[in-house]
């Protein structure tokens, strides 16, 4: 799950991370009341969306006074941002951070991920910040530093030196550095992070060291654990459909083609749109009905499928172990009962209880089109968009 | 021989008074698994469809000698099951679970390194769909019937896309050695390479199928490994050429995030390696056929 900028920093600032003084806005009104609150004569305001890019989408501006500030947020406020890691349908602003300004001297680059080779959390530092860590390896490979954590110790502060002495950073801020590193990484650990990204961490030219913008990813299946982070959930930040599948215990991911997917397994799910691809068609979704499926969760997949005005026909395809093709049978019946199939529908099921499952779908009566192996299952479905 | 258990295997189940963990066992008894006896912290003394259950895994391993265990706990406590496992002398664990924290999982990785390589519990897991022997044993929550007793062995992180290359394979008449389930988890116990190594010695196995994924290292780790240790033939399928970068795809390890994870680049890394790869999911049975010649 990501949060918002605004969010990032105050948990980072109670870790003992320096952030620059600042307030949230959801109204041009209280932008405005924020900026004479933290005073100053420089502020920026921040459109607060779930990405990064912001500032050459339009996002943030730099504000000298109270009326450009009003402007800025009325600008930003309402609006749908469209950046480069959005997509096409953007982001709704909801809300604005309005922050205090800094001239900067320079900017460093400060991640960190979860290292699935050394199975370890890694740090991540880069002299060269402001840029994203993509564009830094590419531009300037040997700026990158890395550092992996013990797990049983944790990070100690000699690593954290290391970074800040390999950072170029003078003596004098070295062990504010030294504070900011530790404290991204306990917040990392014990809030159970999975990325957390000070970009840029900026030297001010009046010498301070401050995390200007804050980025931090959390770890779905520890939310059991994390109730407080749980409730940073911004369902606004998400694609509808994802949140109504989310709701009904779907995993579901909205793509842009036509062919509606049902499909169990996450594998399976993945290969079937592969083969939609490879058969010279889009997949609209990813969705995972999960196992031991009942037909009403099967009817619920449907329902979901259906909220996408592109799809133009579903592919269902269902390898039962422990689910049964007799209960998606069912399930499919309902969907056209109650959710209303009016787009082609093609079925492939194997597995368990097949036969009755293949007996259901055919004594209904529905105009369903059947299929026994994938490749037939993919085929059929791009061939009905083609009639 | 088969890799990692054989119908001989003395197997427990932790967590075998559950719903889940009970459904699973009595399939995994019915199957022929060797299934010893169950944990459940509390129910010692008392038992459950028809094996002795016991309060502890060391209670268990002291008597009935279990080697094995299979995990059905729910995952807040599943990384401590594991490590129990492991402290008790169990030599091999299958960790069905799906949804255990990522720190959890780095415990518990730190936690199996303390012991010397020889006497280090090897996991299978978590988030996966078992091991099976065909014809033999399974730990594990896959349709047994499916499965046909051979000499090929799979590898795979996803649990119904293996079905699905089980049944193409049986479809020709092509049957498994074993099938390893690795699971859909950013950290998990056992990677394509170190399966890959057991099939390597396994002289009931003639050749591999690895069914791999977007996301992680360990694609690219078993081609390295095929193109410079294995003399057995691997063929391959990889999911996810639909994918959009920096999404997670259900299995919360099929991600995106840096170069390399790819489908696209995984398929290439593994065709540079000399593996067979299928390209499409529909053609994973005949790629393997054609591979061994059958």
């Amino acid at each position: 799950m990501d949060i918002h900028e605004y969010q990032a920093k105050e948990l980072l600032s109670g870790f003992g991370v320096p952030i620059p003084m600042g307030g949230l806005a959801r109204t041009p009104g209280e932008a405005a009341y924020r900026a004479t609150e933290i005073g100053g004569e420089r502020w920026v305001v921040k459109a607060q969306v779930h990405s990064g890019a912001r500032g050459k989408a339009g996002g943030i501006k730099l504000c000298v006074d109270e009326k450009q500030i009003w402007d800025a947020a009325e600008g930003i406020l309402g609006t749908t941002l469209v950046t480069t890691q959005t997509g096409p349908r953007g982001r709704e602003v909801h809300s604005v951070y309005v922050e205090q300004a800094h001239h900067i001297e320079r900017e460093i680059y400060l991640g960190f991920v979860l290292n699935r080779t050394t199975e370890r959390i890694m740090v991540v530092a880069s002299s060269a910040g402001g840029m994203d860590i993509e564009e830094i390896s590419e531009k300037d490979p040997n700026s990158v530093i890395r550092a992996n954590i013990e797990p049983a110790v944790g990070m100690q502060d000699f690593q954290a030196r290391n970074i800040a002495f390999g950072l170029g950073i003078e003596a004098k801020l070295i062990s504010k550095a030294v504070k900011a590193i530790l404290g991204c990484y306990r917040a990392f650990r014990d809030l159970d992070a999975t990325m957390v990204e000070i970009n840029p961490l900026a030297i001010t030219k009046s010498g301070l060291l401050l995390a200007l913008d804050a980025k931090m990813t959390f770890d779905d299946n520890a939310f059991f654990r994390r109730t407080a982070i749980a409730e940073l959930r911004d369902r606004t930040q998400e694609d509808p459909r994802e949140t109504v599948a989310a709701d009904q215990g779907l995993s579901y991911v909205g793509l842009d083609g036509n062919i509606g997917c049902i499909i169990n397994g996450a594998g399976l799910a993945m290969a079937t749109m592969d083969m939609i691809k490879l058969a010279g068609g889009e997949p609209a979704n990813f969705l995972d009905i999960g196992g031991g499926a009942s037909p009403e969760r099967v009817a619920k997949a449907f329902s979901v499928v259906l909220s996408d005005a592109k799809v133009e026909a579903i592919l269902i395809n269902i390898f039962a172990g422990i689910n049964r093709c007799d209960w998606v049978a069912e399930g499919i019946v309902q969907a056209f009962k109650e959710v209303g199939v009016k787009v082609p529908l093609v079925a492939r099921l194997s597995g368990t209880n097949v036969e009755q499952g293949r007996k259901i779908l055919k004594d209904s009566g529905l105009p369903i089109i059947t299929a026994t192996t994938l490749v037939e299952a993919a085929d059929k479905a791009v061939a009905t968009l083609k009639s | 021989m088969t890799v990692l258990l054989n119908d001989k295997t003395p197997v427990i189940v932790q967590g075998i008074t559950g719903r889940i963990g009970s459904f699973h066992a009595k399939e995994m008894v019915e199957y022929g698994t060797n299934v010893v006896g169950g944990v459940t912290p509390g129910k010692g003394g008392t038992t459950h469809e028809g094996v002795p259950i016991f309060n502890s895994v060391a209670e268990a391993v002291k008597a009935t000698g279990a080697e094995a265990s299979c995990i059905f706990v729910p995952p807040p406590y599943a990384a401590d099951s594991v490590m129990e496992a492991a402290s008790a002398g169990i030599k091999f664990c299958v960790n069905i679970v799906d949804g255990i924290p990522a720190q959890d999982m780095m415990r518990v990785k730190r936690y199996l390194s303390r012991y010397p390589v020889e006497r280090r519990m090897r996991m299978c897991g978590p988030n996966c769909a078992g091991v099976i022997s065909p014809g033999k044993a399974m730990m594990g929550i896959m349709p047994g019937h499916i499965y046909k007793e051979g000499r090929i062995g799979v590898i795979g992180r996803s649990g119904t896309l293996g079905y699905e290359a089980a049944a193409q394979m049986s479809e020709l008449g092509i049957g498994i050695s074993t099938s390893v389930g690795i699971g859909g988890d950013p950290i998990n116990g056992s990677s394509f390479k170190d399966i890959l190594e057991l099939f390597e010695a396994d002289d009931e196995t003639d050749a591999v199928l690895m069914i791999g994924e977007i996301g992680g290292p360990q694609e690219a780790e078993a081609a390295e490994f095929v193109s410079k240790k294995m003399s057995k033939p691997v063929a391959a399928y990889i999911a996810g050429l639909t994918a959009p970068k920096g999404r997670t795809m259900g299995h919360a390890g099929a991600i995106v995030t840096t170069a390399g994870e790819s489908a696209e680049e995984k398929v290439a890394m593994l065709k540079d390696a000399g593996v067979t790869v299928a390209p499409n999911p529909g053609v994973m049975g005949t790629t393997v056929a054609a591979m061994i010649g059958a």
